[in-house]
């Protein structure tokens, strides 16, 4: 109880903000203590990145004021916010790839000398990655590092330039779970020298590992603020939507058909890079099977499902749909042959986001006769199609008319889960198909995909999230650069073998 | 206080008809400036042109000969351009539709009479339409930038022409350039100068906008134009889209550079690169990629021409500001279309 006498280091009082249409921050108060790690809690547009690009000087509030150890201060610029030692490490981290760590620390620093003393710097840099166990060479090239290791680098460049809050934005989505471990550890060496951190999440099992307070945010007005030691992962869940979540799916008992997509020894090469992007893959994937792929980003998953969708070719090895060997087939014979796509990036490869949601909606079926005769497409056929897919997904939009980019993300997965659904013939390929989506609709996706398994269709479901494939898969593979690991069923593993395969331990390569 | 740029919440309609308003007024204030510069009375000078451009039946067939070349132009980097590929070769396309025709017209004395001039007209587009196809190749299996190959390839197409009417074609005596077309091969005049290419072109707007708004091949360019990745997630093949709408861009383009010989010059020769090709482009982007806004926008364009010949002769101003005031039209529409997609908001100061 020490602690409400002291002057808060952060103290951000009735902040609201709009935007064009939205009320993004209504009426938040946040106060934040030397040595205190607060989680900021939230489903997807809660209002959580608002309130802390606010903090960092990215947006500014419409009303409310920002005390900085008891100061009032405006904050204009990430500038301004770094000079009264606000720091924060963005979910996409903002390093030059072919630069060394020791130079991407330096980038940008406003009193560096011409010939900067290179020598004084490196000796800072590696004194300050001792005293918080970062353990960051100065010397590496950043695209060597790993993910985990990148974001030590964008922590110690915060550290090197003096910040004593830290704001960290969903930092484990990208981690391995040892490297979650890891970050736990930095940040609790940080806070015994006196910083303190702001930890934006949506996942509650790490607020509960992480944070000593937790403020619930809830479509733009804080909810709570409490102890961490005095709730459960539900109660959290409950603050966050408003309403209990189910934590298990219904489903089907798990009893496979025969295969209908089948890899034996794919590989593809990387023309870039030392190892290739997929090493003798072999799997199959049966009727009323989900298979789900476990991995750390980037070993392999996104050209995994490149291939088989024929967007990329295997530079050896074979693909074969219901004993069809489509090795060589285009993009265009893959869907014909009934594969649906959830790719990866769903803004940038899901959706037209200058289109309208009707058009989106049919970008798999304009060219067939359901919306089309020869040449021309029927429009009012489209509209009537695209009505009633908006109505059974669920996608909330004002109409179909209006263009996919304003609706929210989980809108826009929506969408893109209604096209995919509706078209599928009988093999789903999701990759990443929840990631960044509030509870609600992480519910909808994952129950989606269950029917379709429980339909008789072969799910192949990507994910970072091994509870999420645990909750939702019946068998698990796990990538690691661009290698099978290892194939479990999930009734037969858990999260401790399947994470040590993520890290490339173990298995059975 | 000051002024931010604020991101609208959803595309106005009537923004679409506002903007290029407002830009063209604008055009003509920052004109009248340049006219005032060289001590001539802004007004006077805008009335000469319009009546240069309008004032009788005679003045607006010149306009409207004029703008046929521009509108089909217009039309023609307008497909590449609902890509994203800069056709900026519009104008070596043209050229190349010259040469086909006159190719034909001069040599093809085996073909009978009346099949002259469709034959010609045929193998105009499809010069055009290879002219445009190496750039279209180029970028779509090895990604070499268009802007360059498609503009460079423009002064090799003029380089041939000035070739052929210089030297290997020419005719044996009389004016620089091949012999003139025998009559049966010129375009019929409809309406006073105005040929009957005019038919030609309305068909093309009527095709174009059914071609690019209704069928599948529309929806495919509209989806690779505004986010290729996607499009190709969803089966649409770049590649081959890419070509395809490159050879159509080409085969219009050498359409108004066949049609402008067999109609106007009769025969191939000086100024057969009048620059059509580069003023479609600003007709394209004028018109938003729309086929029937491009109607209006060419005989603007052509108007501006027109109008400044009088301008010439009224006001003894020099032929440039001509070009000037044409070139004027388009800075303000191209900063302009920014607020498509923004609106300027005041903010006051906390302070």
């Amino acid at each position: 109880m020490e602690t409400r006498e002291r002057i808060p280091v952060v103290s951000m009082q009735h902040i609201t903000k709009h935007f064009p249409g939205v009320l993004a921050n209504d009426d938040v108060s946040l106060e934040l203590y030397a040595g205190e790690v607060l989680a900021l809690l939230g489903e997807n547009g809660a209002g959580k990145s608002t309130l802390m690009n606010m903090l960092v000087g990215l947006y500014r509030p419409d009303s409310g004021s920002i005390s900085i150890r008891g100061e009032v201060q405006h904050i204009r610029s990430p500038q301004d916010s770094m000079a009264l030692g606000i720091g924060m490490v963005h979910q996409e981290f903002m390093l030059v790839g072919n630069m060394s760590v020791l130079e991407n620390i330096i980038l940008g620093l406003k009193d560096l000398p011409v010939v900067p003393d290179v020598a004084t710097i490196r000796k800072k840099i590696t004194e300050l990655s001792d005293t918080y166990g970062l353990q960051v060479d100065p010397d590496a090239i950043i695209h060597n590092l790993s993910v985990g290791e990148q974001q030590r680098v964008e922590i110690l460049k915060l550290v090197y330039r003096g910040a004593e809050i830290l704001i960290l934005d969903e930092p484990t989505a990208v981690l391995t779970p040892g490297e979650s471990r890891d970050l736990n550890r930095i940040i609790k060496k940080m806070l015994s020298q006196g910083k303190s951190a702001i930890f934006i999440t949506h996942k509650m099992d790490e607020v509960i590992e992480f944070s000593h307070k937790v403020q619930v945010l809830r479509r733009g007005k804080s909810v709570n603020v409490i102890d961490t030691a005095s709730v459960t992962p539900r109660d959290l869940a409950n603050m966050m939507v408003g309403r209990d979540v189910l934590f298990t799916l219904d489903r089907c008992a798990f009893n496979p058909g025969e295969p209908r997509l089948r890899l034996s020894h794919v590989s593809v090469e990387n023309p870039l890079g030392s190892r290739p992007y997929l090493n003798d893959i072999s799997l199959s994937i049966r009727r009323g099977e989900i298979l789900g792929i476990a991995g750390v980003a980037g070993n392999g998953q996104t050209q995994l499902t490149e291939v088989i969708t024929g967007l990329l070719k295997a530079s050896e090895g074979s693909i074969e749909i219901d004993g069809k060997n489509v090795t060589k087939c285009t993009p265009l014979q893959i869907i014909q042959t009934g594969v649906s796509h959830i790719p990866a990036d769903r803004g940038a490869m899901g959706v037209v986001g200058d289109m309208s949601v009707g058009d989106n909606l049919a970008m798999k079926k304009y060219r067939t006769h359901e919306l089309s005769t020869g040449p021309v497409v029927k429009r009012s056929r489209l509209r009537l199609f695209a009505d009633k897919l908006i109505q059974s997904f669920i996608i909330k939009t004002p109409n179909q008319d209006t263009a996919v980019k304003f609706l929210s993300g989980g809108n826009i997965q929506k969408t893109i889960l209604a096209r995919e659904i509706d078209s599928c013939g009988g093999i789903l390929i999701a990759v990443y198909p929840s990631r960044g989506l509030d509870v609600g609709a992480t519910e909808a996706v994952r129950q989606n995909l269950i029917a379709q398994r429980d339909a008789g269709s072969a799910v192949l479901l990507v994910s970072e999230e091994l509870d999420e494939l645990q909750m939702v898969a019946d068998t698990i593979a796990v990538l690691f650069e661009g290698r099978i690991m290892g194939i479990r069923k999930v009734s037969e593993t858990n999260t401790e073998e399947l994470g040590m395969m993520m890290a490339g331990v173990g298995g059975d390569a | 206080m000051r002024l931010v740029l604020e991101k609208r919440e959803r595309r106005l309609k009537r923004m679409s008809l506002l903007i290029p308003l407002f830009s063209f007024i604008l055009s003509l204030l920052i004109g009248a400036i340049v006219l005032a510069a060289s001590k001539a009375d802004p007004i006077q000078a805008y009335v000469a042109m319009a009546k240069g451009a309008f004032g009788n039946a005679r003045r607006f067939q010149y306009t409207l000969v004029e703008a046929l070349p521009l509108l089909i132009c217009g039309l023609s980097v307008g497909i590449a351009f609902r890509l994203r590929f800069w056709n900026i070769g519009a104008e070596g396309q043209f050229v190349w539709g010259a040469i086909g025709v006159t190719w034909v017209i001069q040599f093809w004395t085996f073909l009978p009479d009346p099949l002259l001039l469709p034959a010609g007209i045929l193998v105009g587009m499809i010069a055009g339409a290879l002219w445009a196809g190496i750039p279209g190749v180029l970028k779509a299996y090895w990604a070499v930038d268009e802007t360059l190959t498609t503009l460079m390839l423009n002064y090799v197409a003029i380089g041939v022409a000035e070739y052929l009417y210089i030297k290997a074609w020419k005719a044996p005596k009389g004016i620089l350039g091949t012999p003139e077309f025998p009559e049966f091969t010129q375009l019929s005049q409809v309406w006073g100068k105005v040929h009957s290419g005019v038919f030609i072109a309305l068909a093309l707007v009527v095709v174009l906008w059914f071609l690019l708004y209704k069928t599948t091949w529309g929806f495919e360019l509209n989806m690779i134009g505004k986010n290729p990745v996607a499009a190709r997630y969803q089966g649409v093949s770049i590649e081959k889209s890419i070509v395809i709408a490159l050879l159509i861009s080409g085969a219009i383009a050498g359409l108004a550079g066949s049609l402008n010989t067999v109609a106007i010059t009769h025969r191939l020769t000086r100024g057969v690169n009048a620059g059509y090709g580069f003023t479609g482009i600003i007709i394209a982007w004028m018109s938003n990629l729309n086929p029937f806004a491009s109607i209006i926008v060419a005989i603007v364009m052509a108007s501006l021409t027109t109008g400044a010949d009088a301008l010439q002769i009224a006001m003894k101003l020099p032929e440039s500001m001509g070009a000037v005031l044409q070139g004027l039209v388009l800075i303000p529409l191209l900063a302009g279309s920014v607020f498509h997609d923004y609106h300027l908001k005041l903010i006051r100061e906390e302070e």
